[in-house]
Formats: C-alpha cells, structure tokens, sequence
C-alpha cells in the first residue's frame, strides 16, 4: 500500500465520519489518529481505510466501534500528582474568595479527573459551592463518569496518586467496593453536569473560574489547538485559571499572550487582561 | 559542505543506553545539522535530567520535545519520560500517553514508524544496546520505505537482545560498532 494513496483515503475516511456522524477529526494530530486507525483496520480485517469506511457508512454497529478507536481513553484519578497538590495549595486558596466556583473539566474521559477535583474540594470544604461541567465527545466515557465505578484493580495506582497529591484521609474513605469493582461516592457528584461537548465545534461555556483540559490538546494539530485555547480564553472570569497536561504547552499558539504561567511546573496559567 | 542524503535521524536504545547515545552524541561535531529524535527508555518519572546531562556533554543543542514543535536543524529531541514521541507530516513533533506499546512508553516502534511516513527514504535509523525487541518493528518499516538501517554491533551492545531482534527482522540493516556509526554520522555532513 503506498503511503500516498494510504493518506488520501486517510482523509477520505475523516470526511466520510465527519459528513456522516459530525465528527470532526480532520484536524486531529494524524501521526497517532492514523496509527489507532490502522489498528482498528487490523481489527475488523480491512485491507484499506477505503474497505473500513466502507463500514462506517453503512454498518452502524461496527461505525460505533471504530469510532472508539479515534478517542484515547487513558485516564487516572490523581494523575501526574503534583499538579493537583499545586491546586489544592495555590489555587483553593484564591477560589475560596469567590461566593461560587464553576470548574470546567474538558475532555474528562470516564470521570477520574473529575472525581480527582471532587475530592479535593470536599476536604477544602467547598464541594457545596462548586459546579462543575465535564464535558466529552465519547458517550461510553461519560457514562462510566456518571456512575462512577471503577474497577477495584485500579485503586491501589490511584489511592498512591492521592496521597503524593496532598489527600488529607484515605482515598477509600470515598468508595464502597462490590466485587471486584469500586463505587464513588455520590455526594460527590451533587453539583455536576456531565455533557457532550465538542472542543472542535461547540460553543463557549460562560464564567468558568478554573478549566482543566489535560491531555486532549495533544491530540490535535496546531490549529484546533488555537481554536480550543481561543475558546477556553473566552469561557473564563477575568483571571481565571487552565490547566493543562504535563507536557502541553501553548508555546505555539496565537494566544500565547492571553494567558501567564502562574505555577511554572504545573502547567497551571491565568487569563490575562489585554 | 554538501546536504546531507537524509532530512532527519532517529536512534532508540533501552538497557545500556545512556552510555551508548551520549558517546553518540560526543562524537558529533556542532556543525551537524542533520537533527536527530531519540526514544530512550526509562523508568516513567517526570522530571528526567537526560537533556541537560546530554547537553553538558556534547556540542549540539539536546532539548526534551516539546508538543507540535518543528523540528530544527541542528537540534537533538528527547522523548519525555512516559509520553510515545512521534513525527507529522509538517515535519513537526507531536507528544501522546497512547497505552504503551511492547510494554514501552515511549515506544522506539512509534518513533521509527511516523518518523518513517514522513521522511520515507531521508531517514536514517540506529538502534543500539537494549533488552527488548522494541525498534525491531520500526526498523524493518524505515528499511521498507527506503531509508536506511543501522543497528550495534550485538557483541559490543551492553544488551544484546533489542540489536539481535532488529537483525533477526531486518537482515539488511547494518551492523557495525558504536564507534563506526560515529565515523559515518561524522560522513554525511561533509
Ligand atoms: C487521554 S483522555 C484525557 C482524560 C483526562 N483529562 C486525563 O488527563 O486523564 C482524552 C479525552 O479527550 C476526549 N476528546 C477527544 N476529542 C475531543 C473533543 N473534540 N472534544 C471533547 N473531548 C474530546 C476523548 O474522548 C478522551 O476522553
């Protein structure tokens, strides 16, 4: 198979999901969406991207499972356990000034980041004050995230990240288990609203005083990257905050000047006023 | 000096392999501008020195990769600890926490494989000392697009297992000691 054709139909298959379903991938970073396309080509025995979206238009139930492969779905509560002990140390404090907080969980996957921040703001007690919006384009995700289990195996990673983050009681303090699975406390998504929001598409949301969107901006090529971080510069308060992954950076983006690095190592940035 | 016949290198190396790239990178002189992407495998804790300790000691500009930076001449790129690094397109470098692939993150294969879709017969990859078979796969990719293959030598190799596994898949890649691999890197900027 040569690697032009190979990319034409490449960008065919994308048009062909987008014009179908509305998703909108074309602008994702294609080094890894193709390596994940041509694992599900693997998958359902196709010889070309022209064969699978040949199964895209016109098998719905092999449709839904390939577009589980265009997501990454590696998540953790607690993950990279600095940034959210810098959260609970230098941004709390600020947040606890305001009479209310909305936090913005972009990109939340099956909810372990936004269980992470629940958590945290219990013990700050300012859990009842706090609204949150998780917002996703993967439905499974957001619909493990609304239940809130998780499979018990995965506890002994997270209870670690909990404690290096700063957790004041016992991260078992927060679930009851049942077998081999581990259930979250519901408390704890009192003020939530779980929705499906598409960074490459929809909308704004107003007010927000803190936005996390970790880990989903690498997957997408410079362009969307401006698009999102455009959106998020308009969704928030005046000083609001972003956090972003580990190893995301807005070093290249038209809206580098709009935001300043507060907690350098983090990743954490303010709005600034221009 | 005459272009280099290839636009880029990628070496991967695990077991063995901070002795091995920085005597790489110690032997290239500052005019080598051909840049080079390295997938070192290393236990998944996020504050790695490597590129300062590699800057120290060699005379080209070694720098952990940054997301959706280009890639410049003249440059060394890191994969970070715990992140596969891979190349686009636009010849531009993009980071990804995929699950890991042969149990590796970052994955030699990942690195070798997108760098080999973008550059296909301008690529040069070296696989050193390891003890897995990661950058077999990859290897065989970049030698299939028409860029060329160099592993070290196993008897040499403090681990010997990633170069005999490469050679096993890619019988035409060649073989050739540490210090021969420097002589010809050495080669193709004059
Ligand atoms: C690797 S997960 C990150 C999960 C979590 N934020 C973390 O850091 O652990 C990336 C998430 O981004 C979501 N995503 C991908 N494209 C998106 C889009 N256009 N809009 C919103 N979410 C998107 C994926 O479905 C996935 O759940």
């Amino acid at each position: 198979m040569s690697t032009k054709i190979e990319d034409i139909e490449l960008r065919l298959l994308l048009e062909a999901i987008f014009h179908k379903y509305g998703y909108d991938f074309r602008n994702y970073s294609m080094a890894s969406l193709k390596r994940r396309l041509l694992q599900a080509c693997e998958e359902f025995k196709c010889r070309s991207f022209s064969q699978l979206q040949d199964y895209i238009l016109h098998d719905m139930e092999s449709a839904h499972a390939i577009l589980a492969f265009m997501t990454v779905q590696v998540s953790e509560m607690f993950r990279d356990p600095s940034y959210f002990k810098a959260f609970r140390e230098q941004v709390v404090p600020v947040l606890r000034t305001y009479p209310s907080i909305k936090l913005w969980i972009a990109g939340c996957s099956a909810g372990e980041e936004f269980y992470s921040f629940a958590i945290i703001l219990k013990e700050e007690n300012l859990l009842d004050k706090t609204v949150f919006y998780c917002t996703d384009i993967n439905h499974q995700a957001l619909n493990k995230a609304k239940t809130g289990i998780y499979s018990l195996d995965r506890m002994k990673k997270f209870s670690m990240n909990y404690r290096a983050a700063g957790g004041t009681s016992s991260l078992s303090d927060y679930y009851t288990t049942s077998y081999d699975a581990a259930i979250f406390d519901k408390s704890l998504r009192k003020n939530v609203v779980f929705s499906d929001h598409s960074l490459v598409s929809d909308a704004s949301f107003g007010e927000m005083h803190f936005i996390s969107c970790r880990n989903v901006l690498i997957y997408f090529d410079k362009t969307l990257q401006d698009r999102v971080l455009g959106l998020f510069k308009d969704s928030l308060i005046r000083s609001g905050y972003l956090g972003l992954g580990a190893k995301e950076n807005m070093l290249f983006s038209i809206h580098r000047n709009a935001f300043e690095e507060v907690i350098k190592n983090e990743r954490i940035f303010h709005k600034i006023s221009v | 000096m005459s272009e280099s016949q290839y636009k880029a290198v990628v070496v991967g190396a695990s077991a063995g392999g901070v002795v091995a790239i920085s005597s790489l990178l110690e032997c290239l002189p500052s005019n080598f501008l051909t840049p080079i992407c390295i997938v070192l495998h290393l236990p998944p804790d996020k504050n790695s020195m490597l590129d300062q300790i590699f800057n120290d000691k060699c005379s080209l500009q070694v720098k952990e990769a940054d997301d959706k930076e280009s890639i410049q001449p003249g440059f060394v790129y890191l994969a970070p600890p715990n992140y596969h690094l891979m190349v686009e397109q636009d010849f531009s470098l993009s980071l990804s926490s995929e699950d890991p692939v042969l149990y590796s993150r970052p994955s030699i294969d990942v690195l070798f494989e997108t760098a080999a879709d973008a550059y296909h017969e301008k690529l040069l990859g070296i696989l050193l000392t390891g003890a897995n078979s990661d950058g077999a796969k990859g290897l065989q990719t970049i030698i299939k697009k028409g860029g060329d293959g160099l592993v070290q030598s196993p008897d040499e190799a403090e681990a010997k297992t990633m170069p005999m596994a490469a050679i096993k898949k890619s019988p035409s890649a060649r073989v050739e000691s540490l210090e021969n691999i420097c002589v010809f890197l050495k080669s193709l900027n004059s």
